[in-house]
């Protein structure tokens, strides 16, 4: 109940001060569009599929794991900002609950990352993309575990190296082979074995199979329920990690 | 009201390959008594913040024991936290934010409700003469104003003690007098406050007593005046042109001496006979003489003599 309570009160207010700044919200939507439709004209050539409904099952998909990995993984930025102007040291004096503190800011993540997701489906439909409610539901769950995680162990991050300079470079280097290797913005189909084998390895690559699959309409898949499963797994262990590092964080 | 027994914290760090320790806290005991302002005198790095971090549940102590308003920090942190209230030396407030918004937030997560956060935020924003500003954000303030934010922050749930990590640093002399009324009438309303300064002006008209730290040991500890009149003997302060300041520090040599800009302090056992052997010194080396005054010891004075270095210069 206090939890409920705490969660709810930190979420209001990061939601608050999200929404009263109109940078976030041009950047958000913009470049999720951007991406749509730039790289519109080059998916049904480039996979090889004879239509555009086909290219944008393959496509928005990873677009959207995409924007769930990255968003949630810089996320620790903002927290950065916020333990220097001392606010969470302020929190942290109040009888409020560690896990609330971080599950009211990557509430608000996920939030504004499912409302980004939102947009760019529907400007998808625009351009011939069809898919069952149902299944799109579904894959907004895989989004929103994906973004839970991502940015629960980037606020974790921030809070153990507790300065920008240290986050970035870091964040850099594990999106970067995770983006590369998880078969997202184009699937691995066509890749060497060799690569294939590391990518089973990936935990985003089983995302983007099953949010593939459930764009595709494949609810049956089993890539479905499994990428489902890894994802809720690791974002319950990112969340109890990055709650014990506001538990303890020093400085 | 607050009670610790050898309060001890070192922190480790690595810079580059070597770790390197700092014992922040060596063994702090402390006695505050209920409804007094107590102050934590001390230069930079004396320890003053690790101390006040670990009473505020927000660091582990290494070793020893605390008892705050009750509430013991080691067994029951949670419990403390309710019954304290605490104010960082670097300020607290979201820029993006207005104050009232903070207050509420603030008084919500100690658990009040909506409507009761509401009234206790105007009633401490017009406490703090802070109702003018109440809607504007938090990086629109004035220094004073944001630093009165963030006191009223810290007392909004209206705890038993309240920290406050160095209350005037940094503000104009007019908004130290004002923030020194502010904490004169948290006290008047019955809360027992621990600040930190490194002001001596502070700690001898604001305390009603105070420790001095020095390298995260407490050298002293007492009323300011009874402090001073610990120390033996009487301060003789001699102004002279600034040029003439070495001359009459080594003419003067025999005593105990503290150079300034444009002054020394001699340290001596008797300030009647001490006069006019300092003048005659002096006068045999040819050092032009502006003034001569002699006082009782300051503070400052009290540093020297307990840690051998000047508050002033470190
Ligand atoms: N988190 C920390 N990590 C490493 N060293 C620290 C940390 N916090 C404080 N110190 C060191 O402990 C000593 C005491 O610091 P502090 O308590 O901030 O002193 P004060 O508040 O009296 O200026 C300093 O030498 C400081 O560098
Ligand atoms: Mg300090």
């Amino acid at each position: 109940m206090k939890l409920l309570r705490d969660t709810s009160l930190i979420f209001q207010r990061q939601m608050q001060l999200l929404l009263r700044n109109p940078v976030w919200i041009f950047v958000g939507v913009f470049q999720p569009v951007m991406y749509l439709l730039l790289f519109a004209p080059l998916l049904k050539p480039a996979l090889q599929v004879s239509s555009n409904a086909e290219a944008y099952e393959i496509f928005v998909p990873g677009l959207l794991v995409l924007l769930a990995i990255f968003g949630g993984l810089f996320q620790g930025f903002g927290l950065i900002a916020e333990l220097r102007a001392g606010v969470i040291e302020r929190s942290r004096v109040t009888p409020v609950s560690r896990l609330a503190l971080l599950l009211g800011r990557s509430l608000r993540d996920v939030v504004s990352l499912i409302a980004q997701a939102v947009i760019i489906t529907l400007l998808a439909l625009v351009f011939d993309l069809r898919v069952f409610i149902g299944n799109l539901l579904l894959a907004y769950l895989m989004l929103a575990l994906i973004s839970l995680m991502t940015s629960a162990l980037s606020y974790g991050v921030a809070l153990a190296v507790k300065s920008e300079d240290a986050l970035a470079p870091l964040m850099n280097t594990v999106a970067q082979p995770v983006l590369l290797l998880s078969g997202i913005l184009l699937p691995l189909t066509f890749a060497p074995g060799w690569l294939q084998g590391i990518a089973d390895w990936n935990p985003f690559s089983w995302a983007v199979d099953g949010t593939r699959a459930l764009f595709r309409g494949d609810l049956g898949s089993p890539d479905v329920w499994q990428g489902l499963i890894i994802m809720a797994v690791l974002a319950a262990a990112a969340v109890a990690w990055a709650a014990r590092m506001f538990a303890r964080s020093v400085r | 009201m607050i009670e610790t027994r050898g309060l001890r914290k070192s922190f480790t760090s690595r810079q580059g390959r070597e770790k390197k320790t700092v014992e922040a806290v060596r063994g702090v005991d402390l006695d505050v008594a209920e409804g007094e302002i107590f102050g934590f005198l001390g230069p930079n790095g004396a320890g003053k913040t690790t101390t006040l971090r670990m009473l505020a549940t927000l660091i582990e102590p290494d070793g020893g024991t605390a008892t705050i308003a009750g509430a013991d920090l080691r067994r029951d942190p949670a419990e403390v936290r309710r019954r304290i209230g605490y104010v960082a030396q670097g300020g607290s407030t979201w820029d993006d934010s207005t104050a009232r918004e903070e207050l509420v937030l603030q008084a919500r997560l100690y658990g009040a409700s909506k409507a009761s956060a509401q009234a206790r935020a105007a009633s401490v924003l017009e406490g703090f003469q802070l109702i003018e500003y109440a809607d504007r954000k938090c990086k629109t303030y004035s220094g004073g104003q944001r630093r009165r934010v963030d006191i009223a922050l810290g007392i909004i749930h209206e705890p038993k003690v309240v920290f406050l990590d160095e209350p005037t640093t940094g503000l104009d002399p007019q908004s130290r007098a004002h923030m020194w009324e502010e904490i004169r009438r948290l006290r008047a309303e019955g809360m027992t406050v621990f600040i930190t300064t490194h002001y001596l002006d502070e700690a001898d008209a604001l305390c009603d007593r105070i420790s001095i730290m020095d390298n995260g040991e407490i050298v002293a500890s007492g009323t300011p005046s009874s402090l001073k009149r610990e120390i033996s003997g009487d301060v003789v302060r001699v102004g002279l042109p600034v040029d003439a300041v070495a001359a009459a520090a080594s003419a003067l040599a025999a005593y105990k001496i503290e150079s300034y800009d444009d002054s020394v302090r001699l340290y001596v056992e008797d300030g009647a006979v001490a006069i006019p052997q300092i003048l005659r010194a002096l006068d045999a080396a040819g050092v032009p003489l502006g003034t001569i005054e002699l006082h009782r010891p300051s503070l400052d004075d009290v540093f020297l003599t307990k840690t051998g270095r000047s508050l002033r210069e470190s």
